[in-house]
């Protein structure tokens, strides 16, 4: 099942899909345009893994894949749902949209094998891990800076039950701006698996229900400019929507 | 007398109060307490955001270095991380060694305590968005490079010791000249002083919120000074910020301890 969580009428309500819409909590159906689309699930600890593809790491210049999975984690700020709008500055020269599956923990996981590590997942959504290169700093980089920003992690628009994704190591990700393809992947090609990423987490910290892990990204990252419709998608878990703005949308002064 | 703002250990309301320093008494509902009296719970709720290199000698540190592979330069911006909420643990709590080490990294850190929804503010009026500040120990396994997030040295289960409660603002007349000490079993390790900060309170308030907000509840860490101390199993470690108070805490084996209690 897909579950959703969005305000509809000034109420927040969690939602599943239906053949005619989504079914909100209080039994009506309405249109995936008539709500406003939240994070699927409110961020508590979301760790983000950086060079988790092959080919994205030589993308960046690195020559040699890292040995233990690079991970950094984002605060609450920087999340926002499906059909949401990012800010990018207007000093800002390269902004890329990273498109990444997002693991769900479902229950209290330490030191777990990778064996059982899916037994801990509660399931599966999209994100898109922004990036704004000019703000890229060698000290414990990705510093927040870059990665951390309001609005720059768009998450959904689904919590997919892990139940309904057969093998999560192996589905396409596909991002697009403005219709064209940009970026393409498969979740075959991550360097440290979600059961791998799963034991080593959860070997020296406890995961949480409700925790998020954003497992990387592949290669393809082209500048995107305000006004650009990023969507970024993966098969059986989503497809997620989002549109740049920039200063005159957001009056930052 | 501070207004100070805690948890019991075990209730969930915040509970307020006044602190008297010079007697360490405790004054809740009419009654008076000395602090060993009573136990406390973790005051805060939202993100925990840490600094680092924020303090001068810190800074001197790395910065021989910061032309050189892999830094490059200087650093711009501030370098944060986060202290996720497994690490969150009340005073009097023990702090869990993890096996397969023997020492801890003791980092004593103001914690500056957000009242209200912080982005882009103006350094003159930075502390209107301050609620109060507590005391924080940043608790590391040892290490030195600063080049990638160190999550795996930083973010281990009951690595951020906080509390015991959260001074009022209005007991603290400058969070830039407050004196920093750590005890180790009762033997001062450490002695060092905000004042020594690269990044004055409100100057990492500008500069943080700037780029990303800070909610309230949410707590800034101004950073750890130099030469932080080292603990090990059963020391009993004392971190001490004038005019807020002591947040004290025992290192023990993590496979001597359930929850946050010993077996």
């Amino acid at each position: 099942m897909k579950h959703a969580r969005v305000a509809y009428n000034g109420l927040i309500q969690d939602a599943v899909e239906v053949n005619n819409g989504i079914k909100l909590h209080d039994g009506r159906i309405v249109k995936e345009t008539d709500v406003t689309w939240l994070p699927p699930v409110e961020p508590q600890t979301v760790f983000t893994l950086g060079l988790n593809f092959a080919d994205h790491a030589a993308e960046l210049s690195f020559k040699e894949a890292p040995k233990d999975p690079l991970v950094f984690l984002k605060g609450p700020n920087t999340f926002i749902g499906h059909r949401g709008e990012t800010y990018r500055p207007s000093d800002v020269t390269f902004m890329h949209y990273e498109c990444e599956l997002a693991v769900v923990i479902g229950k209290t996981a330490k030191n777990v094998k990778k064996e059982d590590a899916y037994d801990y997942v509660r399931g599966y959504t999209v994100a898109n891990d922004y990036a704004l290169r000019d703000y890229l700093e060698n000290y414990y980089r990705p510093n927040l800076r870059v990665k951390n920003r309001d609005t720059c992690t768009p998450i959904g628009p689904w919590l997919v039950d892990k139940e309904d994704i057969e093998d999560p190591m192996n589905l396409k990700l596909r991002t697009t701006v403005n219709g064209k393809i940009v970026q393409e992947g498969t979740t075959a090609d991550m360097i440290f698996s979600v059961p791998i990423l799963i034991e080593y987490l959860s070997g020296f910290m406890t995961l949480n229900p409700g925790d998020i892990i954003l497992t990387g990204t592949p290669k393809g990252s082209v500048d995107t400019k305000v006004g650009d419709e990023v969507i970024t998608e993966i098969e059986g878990v989503g497809k997620l929507v989002n549109t740049i703005v920039g200063e005159e949308t957001f009056q930052v002064n | 007398m501070k207004h100070i703002k805690f948890k019991y250990h075990g209730i969930q309301q915040l509970k307020e109060g006044s602190y008297q320093s010079e007697t360490d008494l405790i004054e809740v509902d009419g009654k008076q307490y000395r602090t060993n009296e009573l136990t406390f719970d973790v005051p805060l709720s939202g993100t925990i955001y840490g600094t680092a290199l924020n303090y001068k000698g810190a800074y001197a540190k790395v910065e021989p270095f910061m032309y050189e592979e892999p830094y490059k330069a200087p650093p711009k911006a501030p370098i944060l991380y986060i202290k996720p909420m497994n690490t969150h643990i009340g005073n009097g709590t023990f702090i869990p060694l993890p096996d397969g080490f023997e020492e801890l990294s003791i980092g004593a850190t103001l914690g500056v305590v957000i009242g209200k929804v912080a982005r882009k503010v103006n350094k003159d009026n930075a502390l209107d968005y301050v609620e109060g500040y507590t005391i924080v120990n940043d608790v590391s396994i040892p290490h030195e490079s600063v080049y990638r997030p160190a999550y795996k040295e930083k973010a281990r289960d009951g690595f951020c010791p906080i509390g015991p409660w959260i001074v009022n603002k209005h007991a603290i007349t400058n969070p830039n000249e407050l004196g920093v000490r750590v005890y180790i079993n009762g033997e001062l390790k450490q002695e060092n002083n905000t004042s020594n900060l690269i990044r004055s309170v409100e100057q990492l308030l500008v500069d943080v919120t700037d780029f990303m907000t800070l909610y309230e509840g949410d707590t800034l860490l101004v950073g750890i000074p130099e030469n932080a101390p080292i603990a090990r199993e059963n020391d009993s470690v004392e971190v001490e910020i004038e005019g807020i108070g002591k947040l004290v805490n025992k290192v023990i084996n993590e496979n001597a301890l359930v929850g946050g209690g010993i077996k």
